[in-house]
């Protein structure tokens, strides 16, 4: 049997029990069934936001990452899916939600497939998932899978939802098996731009051959324009 | 191992007086602090360079060279020098005048600063910050190197047979220290030349610090220039040292919360958690600088921030007595005990002339006569190597 995949879920929701949660975990379980009856054992990580929020004034204004910000992101590192939950708050999704992936580097997520989720008192809501989270996830490349889980009050009433999310959890697990992240990672990650000790401080490869590196050593710097 | 103090030259209301320096009272009593710092037997003293205020260091040689008139061992230094906006003919003259003012008792460290705005008041772009400082330094390196300097690159005007006057202080360049906290190409270019390379160990966790000292000690061996023991760093650390832990916890806490860079961020105790700041008592402050050795190696220079934040003077005084009369000391013993045979000493003036000289005499040269056109052309001085020729511009 090939090596189970790993799912991280990423809680906003700030409750307990919290609407958030629950959608996520939804969704969860069903990948895991899905992967489970396609012969790919999948293993969960909860990620609950709410027990990084000692560390996010730091993380925000000095770059200082706690070790419950660490652990989360080697937990996300080794990723093969994500879904990403929100409650909205006042049209967006949750401060808290937005801080930690603005936080994040840029390169940590590349390709990784994500179910977006968010839960709403109302409705009128429900395009914050593909309006406001989707472009969030497209900056960070991530794979976002095409259908968005968004639940306002009444939704947990109806069936719908169970159908939404199924379909989501297929998605996810299709995209998960691909090995679409880690072929990018594998075939074209020198493309995509990094900083030394990016995508959680494993990117540590250092081009030796570059224009600035020649500039370093001596050498002169490209012309403005030459081909 | 030398130890010394850096100033970023911040001019900050004190939280507990309420009461901003004036600029005049911030200079000089900048200049106390670096003459207590010879008296307490401390060995390095840095200034930034800044140009807005709240910073007063716009001139950074200016200062230095008034502090080495007032001193007799401390050498010297920058933390940092703008090599991206100043022009390094500029660097390359004033430096060597400090060289010659001071003694040799003096180098310098090379940054980017972290003020974008600066950048376009000196003409420059800061999209370019990076070739523009890898540029620069090549050639203030033979400015420093080459009595006659044709040269072009991309961000000033050529130079056509140039003389950098004065030479370097017994024809041996002043020591460079680049300084980056996550630029691998300055890291390179340390290594490439058997420069120094510095980490200001203030703001970030010691791993991200820990990943490009070792590519430099790899590199400067690389290029032959000793082994990855024998490479050049300098660490930064800032400290607040009491009479107990508490003391120091409760004396430094305001000026933490405070302070222009991390105040009304993470706690104190967090940020000395997770960096190399240590507040407590002497033997706390002894303990956590120890682990810079262990974590990066045998080092040549650590240098404390421990004026700023608003700290009044008196204060800032103390804590030197504290560092050079019972911190230092022990860490002089500690880390010479520790040190392998084989790491190099601090670089220092007599330690570069007698690696040039060996026991002969060092060159002082000495000009010829101007010729009347304000240009030296090929042989400035009376020893210039009569084969080198000087290309002019065609007009």
């Amino acid at each position: 049997m090939t090596s189970p995949l790993n799912l991280v879920v990423v809680n906003a929701g700030v409750s307990d029990p919290s609407s958030t949660r629950l959608l996520a975990d939804r969704a969860a379980a069903r990948v895991r069934a899905l992967g489970q009856a396609r012969g790919r054992e999948v293993t969960t990580t909860v990620i609950d936001l709410r027990e990084l929020l000692p560390e996010l004034p730091a993380a925000l204004s000095s770059q200082h990452l706690g070790e419950r910000f660490k652990r989360a992101i080697a937990a996300l590192v080794d990723a093969d899916g994500i879904i990403a939950a929100a409650p909205v708050y006042k049209a967006g999704a949750s401060g808290l939600f937005t801080s930690f992936f603005q936080v994040l580097d840029n390169d940590l997520l590349i390709g990784k497939p994500v179910i977006l989720a968010a839960t709403a008192g109302t409705a009128r809501h429900a395009l914050v998932v593909d309006e406001e989270m989707r472009s969030l996830f497209a900056y960070l490349r991530t794979l976002t899978v095409p259908t968005s889980l968004f639940a306002a009050t009444e939704d947990w009433q109806d069936k719908a939802l169970t159908g939404r999310i199924d379909r989501a959890a297929l998605e996810l697990v299709l995209l998960m098996e691909s090995g679409f992240a880690k072929a990018v990672r594998d075939e074209s990650w020198q493309n995509y731009s990094h900083e030394f000790g990016s995508a959680g401080g494993t990117e540590t490869g250092i081009d030796l051959e570059s224009d600035l590196m020649r500039l370093a050593t001596g050498g002169t710097a490209p012309k403005k324009g030459a081909p | 191992m030398q130890f010394g103090i850096m100033s970023v030259s911040d001019i900050t209301r004190d939280p507990i007086s309420g009461v901003t320096p004036t600029e005049a009272e911030r200079i000089a009593n900048i200049v106390k602090i670096a003459v207590k710092a010879e008296d307490v037997g401390l060995d390095a003293f840095a200034i930034g360079e800044h140009h807005n205020p709240p910073f007063f260091s716009s001139s950074p040689t200016t200062l230095l060279a008034h502090i080495a008139a007032l001193t007799e061992r401390i050498i010297v230094t920058t933390s940092t020098t703008l090599i991206t906006t100043n022009d390094p003919v500029r660097i390359a003259e004033e430096y060597a005048m400090l060289q010659h003012l001071s003694k040799g008792r003096m180098d310098l460290m090379l940054g980017r600063g972290n003020t974008a705005p600066v950048y376009p008041w000196f003409g420059q772009d800061i999209r370019q910050g990076l070739p523009l400082a890898l540029e620069n330094y090549n050639l203030l390196h033979r400015l420093w190197r080459e009595d006659v300097v044709d040269w072009e690159g991309s961000f000033r005007t050529p130079l056509q047979g140039f003389t950098s006057t004065p030479r370097p202080l017994d024809d041996v360049p002043p020591f460079v220290w680049h300084g980056s906290i996550r630029t691998p190409e300055i890291a390179e270019q340390a290594a490439f030349y058997g420069n120094g390379y510095f980490a200001n160990n203030i703001f970030w966790p010691k791993d991200h610090y820990k990943r490009l000292i070792d590519f430099y000690r790899q590199r400067f061996e690389h290029y032959g220039h000793g082994t990855a023991k024998q490479a050049i760093v300098g660490l930064g650390g800032q400290a607040f040292i009491g009479k107990t832990s508490q003391e120091a916890k409760s004396q430094f806490r305001p000026y933490f919360n405070e302070a222009p860079v991390y105040g009304h961020g993470p706690t104190m105790e967090e940020f000395s958690d997770q960096t190399p700041l240590s507040v407590g008592s002497v033997q706390e402050v002894i303990d956590k600088t120890l682990t810079f050795q262990e974590t990066f190696g045998d080092y040549q220079r650590q240098m404390f921030l421990i004026d700023h934040a608003g700290m009044p003077v008196e204060m800032v005084l103390d804590q030197l007595e504290l560092l050079g009369g019972e911190v230092v000391p022990v860490l002089r013993r500690e880390l010479a005990d520790r040190r392998d045979p084989e790491a190099a000493d601090a670089p220092t003036h007599a330690s570069l002339v007698k690696a040039k000289y060996g026991d002969a005499e060092p060159r002082r040269p000495r000009p010829n006569a101007n010729r009347g056109d304000n240009v030296t052309g090929s042989s400035p001085y009376q020893d210039t190597d009569a084969e080198v020729t000087a290309s002019y511009p065609a007009l």
